[in-house]
């Protein structure tokens, strides 16, 4: 008996000081596998007396289950050193940086279009396009210009040698939009417009955002309506918006918009942002409306304006440069 | 147009202060683009004389002056050149504080006592000049506050007029409309008849009496050569832009800024003969005020002596009949041209003249004879001389002439948005000096003969709401209903390739239209490149016919700041000059417009990484670029690329055409090694470019099933010719095996040892499904043998052990 506990103690001590699963299992065939110490002892049960062998079950049962649960303490001990320790091998610099998490940037100017034609989108404004190389009816003659007009002298146009032009503005897409469907028209005329003009504030190529409705009932208040809501939405707050009279051909009465603008340094100044008005009723019968059934206001605005305002973009040539230190600021 | 405010408050005595005045310009549509004040108000400073100079006792350059400033004598110590006895000159008095801070005290000018300080126009601040004294007229009322006598101080106000508002362009026109503007009236100062004292008459007769429909001429002699021009006609000239160039020119722009009648004044007795207005002959020259010799043909009007040019009507005087000193006797010109003679003529010459801004624009055709009148009584009110009487020629029936309009009160709110009482409506366009009767549904409205923008309904509703301010319309969306949308689904939104270029890490670029002719020819893309009647410069001449020349310029650029690794793609449109065929009535064929996409990369494939080698971008990647935006056509199958008919530009075995339904739609490759160095460009260049119709043209979506038998996958590796496509290999097994190749992926391209010259073996994985069952394998092996079969007889190809 004492002997029987001896060893088992010397067991315990053997698998708790066990260092790996390979010596853990080593001790447990060497104790409770087939020709184990505990299983012969088991086995030798049978040969002791009745009176004996009840008691001495009861203490190598004992024993057995002792040891067996300290094997799987003991392999639950080991197991849980070896995940640490592979966890520990595994781990990474997750500071690295990713793979392919490069992206390229839309270009300012695409990014303040984009913008608007999705604000006037939401205001049932389809896009229209037109040619860049266009005719001087479009142009001029149609938008109410006539020949010789000083109008036509505040354009400073391109001419090529058959005396199409590049278009000076936006606006003859107006005429090509009214010439081919019927009131109600909601357009926006999104493009390049070209001007003989180049300098630190002039671009001899821009973009313009051409709008214009046409129903029965639109008129210089809904004009406004739609102005303030625009740039409202545009500069995502609100702030002073004037309509102040000015000329252009093909709009009466016609408008430019001002708007009272923050400068960084405090204080405040009005900055025109757009001109408007009244489609002219020649314009409209030009494109085959009748004036008297239908009135429509249109708007131009300078993309380019709009984006500096809004980027803060101090330099106009920047937008052409295409000086990737200055398009990557734009992701 | 620049105006003095002082002058403009002489006319309409406005009892608003200066920016209130400002703001009501601005929100009359007339912008005040320039603000300047002028002078100070010069408290203590007075018109004083000079009446004795006395040398200095202690000093060279030193006088002491004996100096009237009304209420006494005061001795002044002076060191002006220009100072002497009988001059009036401005005084500082003992007070007076001057601009720029210096107080004026009584003091010892080396031993002698000085009670005031005589000044330049420079210590006054009225201009740079610092030589001595400002000399101030003989008759400038002594003891006279200076800055009332020069009208300071004042303020240059510069209008930014619209092109529609001629009759601004004069200080009674403005004020006529600022006295609306402000709810007052304005009654032009009267301007008398001047009864002829001389009989001296220059005949008239026009030969162009549609460019010149009233000519209106008056001589006026014996004026005194030497008279000069009114120190008030100078600050009033100066003030308002305009140079004064001597009497009496000046008189003549003096009048053209009141009135705004443009004048000229000839010396008559340097005219030969009666005087007339026809176009000029092809081949004849003048010698104009400003000594140039201009090359006229029938396109200008003359004035002529006895037939021979004089003038250029409506623009600038000749310079052979000019006024200069010795002039006695002046032949004064104001007469009526028609808009239509006088437009763009100037600009032909690249000249402007106020002339012919305001001519260009239109003039009141009431005016001439006024101008006469006026510009005779401030000649002989300052030079003496007899004036004699005005000749007029007329054609009444092309004077222009204001027709009624007819204003119909629900016009109004139609257009504005709002209603306007009657009577505002009425009183708005009385004040502008218009005729308004009554009509049954409206008003009857005349014009005044100045206001050439008055021709419609609308132009007077404009009129009415920007007197009754724009700030009353108030701000509301649209009642309408707003078009039903259409959103085409089988277009692909432009911007959603611009993304996905982003997404592959492009950065958008926006490059000038126009480019250098050379550089196209460079490229050899100049066939049908459409060049600029008037390029701004040569490196904009002509249109681009390619996206990619100025992208690569832009690629160029970048590399020069140190980029090496740089990918740029635009959206835009490009030029080709039509073909032959034009359409009838048309003389050339209209140009050809596409807008297009291209995309430019050089450098690395990928940004520079911790975890993998670099390694320079090849054709593949762009290849994967550009098939990355087919896929989102999702109709890849109509995409293809072969190597027929590349440009010249590319890399003949790294460049491809792009198709689309067999049709070539763009191109793809490495631009050629000539061009790069034509280009000086020292690193391989990748490129593409293709048509937008084609990269978003896409079919709608239609759902089928989904397979209902498993699939099954056979590689093979086949070893043929080098010169075999990839593409013809891909067609070849799918018409072989039919619908059961559901899909074949190629793994693997080897060239290199244990392989024929000449050879390659490709790796080919096929993918084998059948709708109706289960394939077998001896389905699977059949497909196999048969798809080997025949590649072996197509292009010679050998299975792989």
């Amino acid at each position: 008996m004492e002997a029987l506990n001896a060893r088992i103690d010397e067991a315990l001590a053997a698998i708790h000081s066990a260092q790996s699963l390979d010596a853990l299992e080593a001790l447990r065939v060497a104790l409770l596998g087939k020709s184990g110490a505990i299983t012969a002892e088991l086995k030798a049960l049978g040969a002791l007396p009745a009176e004996q062998r009840k008691a001495r079950g009861a203490e190598v049962n004992a024993a057995r289950d002792a040891l067996t649960a300290a094997i799987a303490a003991r392999r639950a001990q080991l197991d849980q050193a070896a995940l640490h320790h592979r966890l520990a091998s595994e781990s990474l610099d997750v500071t690295l940086p990713g793979r392919d998490a490069q992206r390229g940037s839309i270009h300012p100017l695409t990014r303040t279009l984009e913008r608007i034609e999705s604000i006037f989108a939401s205001l049932g404004y389809e896009v229209a396009e037109g040619p860049e190389i266009e005719d001087d009816w479009h142009n001029f003659e149609a938008l109410n210009f006539p020949a010789h007009h000083p109008a036509r002298a505040m354009h400073d146009t391109f001419y090529f040698d058959d005396g199409r032009l590049l278009r000076t503005h936006t606006s003859p897409v107006q005429v090509r939009a009214m010439k081919g469907r019927q009131p109600p028209i909601r357009i926006i005329a999104p493009g390049k417009v070209y001007r003989s003009d180049s300098d630190q504030t002039h671009s001899p190529m821009f973009h313009q955002v051409e709008g214009l409705l046409v129903d029965e009932s639109a008129t210089m208040a809904d004009l406004k309506g739609t102005l303030a809501t625009f740039l409202r939405a545009f500069f995502g707050r609100d702030f002073e918006m004037m309509f102040k009279p000015t000329f252009f051909p093909f709009v009466e009465p016609g408008a430019d918009v001002i708007i009272r603008w923050d400068l960084p340094g405090g204080g405040s100044r009005w900055l025109e942002v757009l001109g408007c008005g009244m489609v002219h009723p020649n314009v409209l019968s030009n494109c085959g409306i009748d004036p008297e059934r239908c009135t429509g206001f249109a708007f131009g605005m300078g993309v380019e304006r709009l984006a500096m305002l809004r980027y803060g973009i101090a330099d106009l040539r920047a937008f052409f440069e295409n000086d990737i230190r200055f398009l990557k600021q734009f992701a | 147009m620049k105006v003095s405010e002082n002058w403009l408050r002489e006319l309409v005595p406005l009892s608003a202060d200066h920016p209130a005045l400002v703001e009501r310009l601005n929100m009359i549509g007339h912008e005040v683009e320039d603000d300047a004040p002028v002078g100070e108000s010069l408290e203590g400073v007075a018109v004083a004389r000079i009446v004795e100079c006395a040398k200095h006792p202690q000093a060279d350059r030193l006088q002491v002056c004996r100096v009237d400033a009304g209420g006494g004598i005061l001795q002044v110590v002076c060191g002006a050149p220009n100072a002497r006895a009988g001059l009036l000159a401005p005084l500082a008095k003992v007070g007076a504080t001057l601009p720029g801070g210096i107080v004026i005290k009584a003091a010892q000018l080396r031993g002698v006592e000085s009670h005031g300080m005589l000044c330049s126009a420079k210590e006054l601040g009225l201009d740079a000049d610092a030589s001595g004294l400002l000399e101030l007229p003989d008759d400038a009322p002594v003891g006279a506050p200076l800055a009332d006598y020069l009208c300071l101080p004042d303020h240059v106000l510069d209008l930014g007029l619209t092109p529609n508002r001629a009759d601004c362009l004069s200080m009674n026109g403005l004020a006529a409309d600022v006295a609306a503007a402000f709810g007052m009236r304005f009654d032009p100062p009267v301007v008398g008849v001047i009864p002829p004292s001389s009989a001296r008459r220059i005949e008239i007769g026009v030969e162009a009496v549609a460019d010149c429909p009233r000519y209106c001429g008056r001589c006026i002699e014996g004026i005194d050569p030497s008279a000069r021009t009114p120190r008030w006609m100078r600050e009033r000239l100066q003030r308002s832009g305009v140079r004064p160039v001597g009497f009496p020119v000046d008189v003549t722009q003096y009048v053209m800024l009141e009135l705004g009648q443009p004048m000229h004044a000839f010396d008559a007795a340097k005219l030969q003969g009666p005087i007339g207005a026809r176009r000029a002959r092809a081949g004849e020259t003048l010698k104009l005020l400003d000594e140039r010799e201009a090359a006229l043909d029938p396109d200008f009007l003359v004035i002529t002596d006895a037939d021979r040019p004089v003038a250029l009507g409506g623009v600038m005087g000749g310079f052979d009949t000019r006024v200069s000193e010795g002039t006695h006797d002046v032949f004064l010109e104001a007469a009526h041209f028609a808009p239509a003679a006088i437009a763009g003529r100037a600009r032909k010459l690249a000249m402007q003249t106020d002339a012919a801004h305001r001519f260009e624009r239109g003039v009141d055709p009431a005016l001439p004879r006024i101008a006469l009148e006026r510009a005779a009584a401030l000649i002989l009110e300052t030079a003496g001389g007899r004036a004699g009487p005005i000749l007029e020629t007329a054609s009444p029936q092309y004077l222009p002439e204001r027709s009624q309009v007819l204003l119909r009160r629900a016009r109004i709110p139609r257009v504005l948005g709002i209603t306007i009482a009657d009577g505002e409506v009425a009183r708005i366009l009385e004040s502008l000096d218009m005729r308004v009767e009554p009509a049954q549904d409206g008003w009857r409205v005349t014009p005044p003969s100045r206001r050439f923008d008055i021709e419609r309904e609308e132009d007077l509703i404009e009129e009415v709401a920007r007197i009754h301010g724009y700030a009353e319309i108030p701000a509301r969306l649209p009642a309408g209903e707003p078009p039903a949308p259409v959103d085409d689904e089988t277009r692909l939104p432009q911007g959603a390739l611009r993304a996905q270029m982003v997404a592959r890490d492009y950065r958008e670029a926006v490059c000038y239209a126009f480019v250098d002719a050379g550089l196209l020819k460079t490229w050899n893309l100049d066939e049908r490149a459409i060049p600029l009647a008037n390029p701004l410069s040569a490196d904009l001449g002509v249109m681009r016919t390619s996206l990619l020349p100025g992208l690569v310029e832009a690629l160029r650029a970048n590399r020069n700041r140190q980029q090496a690794r740089v990918r740029l793609f635009e959206t835009g449109t490009v030029f080709l000059r039509g073909h032959g065929n034009a359409p009838q009535r048309q003389p050339v064929a209209a140009p050809v417009e596409r807008t297009m996409l291209a995309a430019v990369s050089c450098g690395a494939a990928r940004s520079e990484q911790w975890g993998e080698r670099s390694r320079a971008v090849d054709f593949f990647d762009l290849k994967g670029d550009l098939e990355s935006l087919l896929a989102m056509t999702g109709e890849a199958p109509a995409w293809s690329f072969d190597r027929e008919s590349l440009p010249s530009w590319l890399h003949p075995g790294r460049a491809a055409r792009v198709l689309r339904e067999g049709r070539p739609v763009g191109v793809l490759g490495s631009l050629h090694p000539q061009l790069l160095r034509m280009l000086d460009l020292d690193q391989d260049v990748y490129v593409f470019e293709a048509g937008i119709d084609a990269l978003t043209r896409r079919g709608l979506p239609s759902a089928h099933g989904l397979p209902r038998f498993p699939s099954v996958r056979r590689d093979i590796a086949v070893e043929l010719p080098h010169t075999v496509a990839w593409s013809d290999v891909g067609s070849l097994l799918r018409g072989t095996l039919g619908a059961i190749l559901v899909q074949v992926l190629i793994f693997d391209v080897y060239t290199g040892q244990n392989l024929k010259e000449g050879e390659k073996s490709l790796a080919i994985g096929l993918i084998l499904q059948d709708d109706s069952r289960t394939l077998t394998v001896e389905d699977a092996d059949h497909g196999v043998a048969a798809a080997v079969a025949a590649l072996e007889t197509a292009f010679g190809a050998r299975l792989r052990s």
